[in-house]
């Protein structure tokens, strides 16, 4: 009844083939991006922006990013966290070394050169397939870190090995440093969000997209119709990379604003991206977003309700959050294995079949 | 699903951050849970108890009742960060973040947002320059004061001369182990020993191979800079390999009984730096037992009562409420806010007078602070574990620390942060 294509007709080829066929989908998102713009930067504190937003979007770029990889391409990687400091460091590097550098483009270069680093690291998966290659990125993500730890030219040899973002502006406005405002930093994630998410759609239904799946569901027989492994697969691990090094950049420079790099950007990192990917769902973008706001929203809102409301002890909180989230990891992937998009997805068939299902 | 959950998620917060009026609130940023529990539980619950002791014994502070905020950061930067976003707004008056990777965290926030924040014995060191720092406290010593006295204990051992001694450094592999690692460089040249370094990955529950290097080295002396389940280890494996407990030295915070006890008698003769009190012989822990732990008010499960790192909780509560009491009198109001606290904070004069009267004598070394003087005067302790009979005791007193090579570095390292970061350094008002 609401949500059809029956009584919508297309009587073009560029109408057919919009991101959102149904009108419906469209309404939902620029209502979702009304709001993401002109409600929420008036509502918005240092706690909602530092708790809430800014996790939940830069951790949303990263899910993106793997979902790229792993999601489309089928390239199990645990690499995430060590990429999320190329990205960090790139942009500390490039921060400090060009101070006039406008700060979208400090982070669209610390992208390029995550980018760059996720290819070479990304040559073992010409040879090797899956748990193999995840042991593979497993090695990048302790080598970068021990990298980054042991040589002092990434830290500017700092005393303590941790990284200061210096105060940056962007139109006038403060971006990093303690004096940004929240909604100056939310609005600038959003910008990267919006523009990476239009990217990423797009990027996946096309052709480059198409050769990634194929590669995904049978490596070999799409070399037989004629995809190249060698390109696709590099494709696959610069293109994540890049939007992994963005998300590193955005969380180090806007989210943290100083970082050392043993704690920030450890194999945990690496863990929670591949585990809202997971939930969320495998190779779907908005699974990419579900899963990210599940895994930051969740522990947030346990710790509002019961250390906040019920006034409960912070260490049993903190513990029962563990079994909480443990639990509902478990339960979604037993009751359903596709992720939290697919269950979007389930939701869209009976909606348009409804009110005469089958 | 998405905007259901921010829904509830902001019903939830905005019932939650309901202030309180007419409270005195003192954040502590804790961590019960994690690889660093072990020590963390005692010091939370000291401070807890403390507080709860003046509110029961003494109906708060002129009057005015200390309110606590536990938030739990498992001594975690981006936890520590989320804690004081939500905690800032409910009037906080001074933060206590018991990590030194927070600390460095918070630094700039809580200049911009003016709170004053106590890191007493950990954090970052230069600090110690108020002028440049006007925000943050690290009274009474800091890192680059343990580290020097650790050698002037080594000095005092050997006649005076450690020339051509093997020194090896074991440190948590984090801002807060890299800390004192300048300060032994220069106390290396100028005493000359040969100083190496080993650092040891968070959590710190794997360290084969750096013990096996210790083997190898067979230094003189092994100082340790470590915390949570780093101690245990390290204590451990040091016994595995039968290194002399005595020429094993750690920081003040690798000396609780936590950390000794699984070593039992093997951890015998083990040493660690200390600048507050190493053991429960003082009349206020009997006020503690009669209003606090009888009474059912004990944080925690109450069993830290007298723990070493439990004292760590009573002293950096004593030193809050001593602040706070200065505040009221300086501004002539109950009613303090964060700015006023700072006040307080500045003009701290902690003796053996106060301490007495407070039923804590020789609980710490006297100090005084002042603008210029963030960080107390550089004296420390050195205690030692007897196994047998259970309990700490200090072999070396009143330790004071090379002010010759520690200012300088205090200068250049605040300098160059007031450079970074455009601070022109001046006395607040």
């Amino acid at each position: 009844m609401f949500y059809r294509e029956s009584g919508e007709f297309k009587t073009s080829y560029a109408k057919d083939n919009s991101s959102f066929p149904i009108a419906a989908d469209k309404v939902i998102h620029v209502a979702m991006l009304v709001i993401a713009l002109l409600v929420v930067p008036f509502m918005i504190n240092d706690y909602w922006a530092g708790a809430v937003f800014l996790p939940f979007l830069i951790y949303a770029i990263a899910a993106l990013g793997l979902n790229i990889l792993t999601g489309y391409c089928g390239q199990v990687s645990l690499g995430t966290g060590a990429f999320m400091a190329v990205g960090a460091f790139a942009c500390y590097k490039i921060m400090v070394a060009f101070p006039e550098l406008n700060m979208i483009i400090v982070v669209l270069l610390s992208g390029v050169v995550t980018a760059g680093v996720g290819v070479v690291f990304g040559l073992p998966s010409l040879r090797i397939k899956g748990f193999y290659l995840a042991v593979a990125t497993l090695a990048a993500q302790f080598f970068l870190i021990w990298l980054f730890n042991k040589v002092g030219w990434f830290y500017n040899y700092s005393a303590t090995g941790q990284i200061n973002a210096p105060t940056r502006e962007v139109f006038g406005f403060n971006i990093t440093g303690a004096e940004a405002t929240p909604e100056a930093r939310y609005l600038f994630c959003l910008f990267f969000v919006f523009i990476l998410a239009w990217v990423a759609k797009n990027l996946t239904r096309g052709r480059i997209g198409r050769s990634w799946m194929a590669i995904r569901d049978m490596d070999i027989a799409a070399e037989i119709i004629g995809v190249n492994p060698l390109t696709t697969k590099l494709t696959a691990f610069a293109v994540s990379s890049f939007f992994i090094g963005v998300s590193g950049a955005l969380f180090f420079g806007v989210y943290l604003g100083a970082v050392e790099v043993t704690e920030v950007f450890g194999i945990q990192k690496s863990f929670i991206v591949l585990f809202m990917i997971i939930i969320g769902g495998l190779g779907s973008i908005f699974g990419s977003f579900i899963g990210a706001a599940f895994m930051v929203l969740l522990p947030v809102l346990l710790k509002n309700i019961l250390v906040g409301q019920l006034d409960w002890p912070t260490d049993i909180a903190e513990h029962l959050n563990f079994i909480i989230v443990g639990l509902l990891i478990m339960v979604f992937l037993i009751a359903e294995p596709h992720g939290l998009a697919r269950l979007w997805n389930v939701t869209k068939q009976k909606l348009r079949l409804w009110p005469f299902p089958y | 699903m998405n905007l259901k959950k921010l829904a509830i998620a902001a019903a939830v917060t905005v019932t939650a951050a309901a202030p309180a009026l007419a409270e005195l609130v003192v954040p502590s940023l804790t961590y019960r849970t994690g690889p660093y529990a072990a020590n963390g539980i005692p010091w939370a619950d000291g401070f807890s108890d403390y507080m709860t002791l003046i509110n029961e014994r003494d109906g708060g502070v002129g009057g005015e009742k200390i309110r606590i905020i536990e938030c739990e950061t498992a001594y975690n930067t981006e936890k520590g960060v989320e804690c004081y976003e939500a905690i800032k707004g409910e009037g906080a008056l001074v933060f206590h973040p018991r990590s030194t990777g927070i600390t460095y965290q918070l630094i700039p926030k809580i200049t911009a947002d003016n709170i004053p924040i106590h890191t007493p014995g950990l954090g970052r060191t230069s600090a110690k320059n108020g002028e440049v720092f006007n925000w943050v406290f690290n009274y009474p010593t800091n890192y680059w004061d343990g580290a020097s006295g650790a050698i002037t204990h080594l000095l005092n051992l050997n006649d005076k001369d450690i020339k051509g001694k093997k020194v090896t450094l074991l440190y948590h592999n984090s801002a807060y182990g890299k800390e004192p690692i300048r300060t032994l460089e220069l106390l290396a040249k100028k005493h000359g020993f040969a100083l190496s370094t080993l650092a040891v990955d968070h959590p710190g529950q794997e360290q084969k191979s750096q013990w096996l290097q210790i083997r190898r080295d067979r230094p003189d002396y092994v100082l340790m800079w470590g915390w949570g389940i780093m101690n245990q280890v390290a204590i451990q494996e040091a016994a595995n390999i039968r290194y002399p407990m005595e020429n094993f030295i750690g920081v003040w915070w690798s000396g609780s009984e936590n950390d000794v006890m699984p070593a039992a008698e093997k951890a015998n003769g083990y040493k660690s730096l200390a600048f507050f009190a190493v053991n429960d012989d003082f009349p206020i822990y009997n006020d503690i037992k009669k209003f606090v732990v009888d009474a059912g008010k004990a944080a925690g499960a109450g069993n830290m009562v007298g723990d070493r790192l439990y004292n760590a909780g009573i002293m950096e509560a004593m030193l809050t409420v001593e602040a706070i009491k200065n505040a009221q009198k300086i501004h002539g109001t109950k009613k303090i806010n964060a700015s006023m606290m700072r006040d307080g904070m500045e003009a701290l004069k902690v003796d053996n007078a106060l301490m007495k009267s407070l039923g804590m004598e020789n609980f710490l070394p006297e100090f005084e602070v002042s603008c210029q003087n963030h960080g107390g005067n550089g004296i420390v302790n050195m205690s030692q574990w007897d196994a047998a009979a259970g309990k700490w005791s200090i072999i070396d007193a009143n330790i004071q620390s090379d002010q010759d090579i520690i200012q300088p570095l205090v200068d250049q390292d605040s300098m160059a942060f007031a450079k970074e970061s455009g601070v022109t350094p001046s006395c607040v008002n």
